[in-house]
């Protein structure tokens, strides 16, 4: 699978990543090969193999629904450049 | 209900609505975290710093949620997926510090169920859902407190929320309506989501197209974020209307998503293109599939209350209520406890066996403009259940006529006293000796006797108005049948 210019522009402004035109070509060519290369894994027969979605054998923990947390706006808004009022301010965001 | 049309230049069109609610799930704490989940605190003191999205944090499953949900799929008789699993939505916004929310896309906790809607006309229509998932609520956005910076309050942020996506088999603005009242009803009952649409724990967006009856689907748009049933029905109602007249000018719809303006009564496409629906969905590595046992399900199952459709059943059943007054009884479940304990007379009170229908009248006609009136909820209705049935009894057993009666729930209504004390000490008795009620009829027609003449020259419609002369000279507390029994005696020949 091989990407094109439109599509590396797409996924940069998606990932927030800045690319400049010039670099998108390059890039394009760049992610191609890591497509390429993963692609080879398509030559494994996997009919009938369940998703391996983790490699330890264990259940999802849980929690009982307690209210054992925040009650720290200092800590959470600690990083925050310029808070108003308790509230993080960010760049006016229209709708 | 008849199909709704919209006449347009070409014939007539019909739309095709589905809803997707987001339904806050009721818990003390949030889905991943263990801050507060409760409304309405200061800005930012209720956040973890899971649910600011700070790095290294990780995200642990509250397992009241979890039973929550099912406990709702298994109200809307819904399908329960033993395994499901939770999925990245990615998406840049400022209220969403983690950059994506956490979900269920393909495999979601609840499958395909239904709702029943409770036609005005005393029918019902089944509406299907196609699924129920789990995810997390984003922060909150304040853009009209500072000219140049938006304001976030992450209190929201992580809350549970159930989304239910309907199929798109409403046909109508008022189906959407009653499917939205239902549904909020339905969660009440269960005690998964209160429902409060101006708080915003039940949110709403709506999917329409429009197409000529018989088509297949055609595009449709997607209106965000409605809040409340009202706008709901007003918006689907425009949105339908902008895309028949789109079509008729030789124009297309677009698929896109739309806002709702309730001032001007249109719905515009959003601006932000961030919104593009690029969600890029992954499973979330930091959560392993949510695997739940066939045991685990039949115990919650076990502790459903009993749902408005089955309680309007056994309201029809056992009360012989129409359909209609079963449909609006059952909507609260405190009314129809209310009017339960009124029909049946409560632990220990009254005789039992009322009649239903007419505790049922009182309820619906009465009770509910009491309670409009004083804006009071039904818990704290100051005629009790206890009292309402009393009343009941009084007219049944003929100690006071139902016009008396209306009087006398006015002044419980004010009071909260007990209708049989009211009826003793203000002497509201009805008169049912003959001999009184004869002496009235005699005084009315001796002071009437031009329109005693013409009563009995065969201007029977007359009779009426001497009927409400007795009635008005008895205080209105004259039995009106032996009234006419009297009158007609008196009058005829």
């Amino acid at each position: 699978m091989a990407l094109t210019r439109d599509q590396v522009r797409a996924i940069a402004l998606l990932a927030r990543v800045r690319v400049p035109d010039e670099g998108l070509e390059p890039m394009a060519k760049e992610i191609s090969g890591i497509l390429h290369w993963i692609e080879q894994l398509n030559e494994v027969d996997t009919e009938g193999v369940e998703p391996m979605t983790s490699v330890v054998a264990m259940t999802l923990p849980m929690r009982p629904d307690a209210v054992d947390d925040g009650g720290d706006p200092a800590a959470v808004l600690k990083g925050a450049p310029e808070p108003v009022d308790g509230f993080y301010a960010v760049p006016k965001v229209v709708e | 209900m008849g199909a709704w049309r919209i006449q347009g230049e070409s014939g007539e069109w019909e739309a095709v609505i589905g809803l997707e609610v987001h339904a806050q799930v009721i818990s003390a704490s949030k889905l991943f975290s263990g801050a507060s989940a409760v409304f309405g605190a200061e800005p930012n003191t209720q956040v973890s710093l899971v649910d600011a999205g700070f790095p290294g944090m990780l995200p642990v499953l509250n397992e009241y949620c979890v039973e929550q949900a099912v406990r709702t799929g298994l109200g809307l008789k819904a399908k329960i997926n033993l395994t499901s699993v939770f999925e990245r939505k990615n998406y840049f916004y400022a209220d969403l510090p983690a950059g994506y929310q956490i979900s269920q896309y393909k495999y979601p906790l609840v499958g395909e169920g239904t709702v029943i809607l409770d036609m005005p006309d005393g029918s019902t229509r089944p509406i299907g859902i196609e699924r129920l998932h789990v995810e997390q609520d984003a922060g909150k956005s304040l853009h009209d407190q500072d000219p140049k910076r938006t304001f976030i309050d992450l209190n929201r942020s992580g809350v549970a929320l159930m989304e239910i996506v309907s199929r798109p088999d409403l046909r109508t603005p008022e189906e959407a309506g009653i499917y939205l009242r239902k549904l909020r009803s339905i969660l009440r009952y269960l005690g998964t989501c209160d429902g409060n649409m101006e708080e915003g724990s039940m949110r709403c967006d709506v999917n329409v197209s429009v197409r000529k009856p018989g088509e297949p689907l055609r595009t449709r748009a997607e209106i965000k974020n409605v809040n409340s049933v009202r706008f709901v029905m007003q918006a689907i109602e425009h949105e339908a209307r902008r895309q028949v007249r789109a079509y008729e000018e030789g124009g297309k719809v677009v698929q896109e998503t739309r806002l709702y303006d309730s001032h001007k009564g249109e719905t515009r496409p959003m601006r932000a293109k961030e919104f593009a629906h690029d969600y890029r969905y992954f499973p979330d590595p930091d959560l392993l599939p949510l695997r739940l046992s066939p045991e685990y399900v039949d115990v919650i199952a076990a502790t459903l209350p009993e749902l408005p459709d089955e309680k309007k059943d056994r309201f029809m059943r056992d009360y012989g209520l129409s359909p209609y007054d079963a449909g609006v009884l059952v909507v609260e479940r405190e009314t129809a406890d209310y009017f339960e304990r009124a029909a049946r007379g409560g632990e220990g009170v009254g005789r039992g066996g009322r009649d239903a229908k007419q505790v049922a009248n009182w309820v619906i006609s009465t009770l509910f403009g009491l309670l409009n009136a004083k804006g009071l909820p039904v818990t704290r209705s100051p005629v009790s259940a206890d009292h309402l049935g009393k009343l009941v009894d009084l007219i049944a057993d003929g100690t006071i006529s139902g016009r008396i009666a209306k009087d006398v729930f006015e002044i419980m209504g004010e009071t909260g006293r007990d209708p049989a004390d009211i009826v003793a000490a203000k002497g509201l008795q009805q008169i049912t000796d003959t001999g009184a009620i004869e002496a009235a009829v005699n005084q009315v027609i001796a002071a009437n006797p031009d329109k005693a003449a013409e009563v009995r020259a065969g201007k029977v419609a007359l009779l009426g108005w001497f009927t409400g002369q007795v009635m008005k000279a008895t205080g209105g507390k004259a039995n009106p049948a032996a009234v006419n029994a009297i009158l007609k005696k008196k009058l005829s020949g």
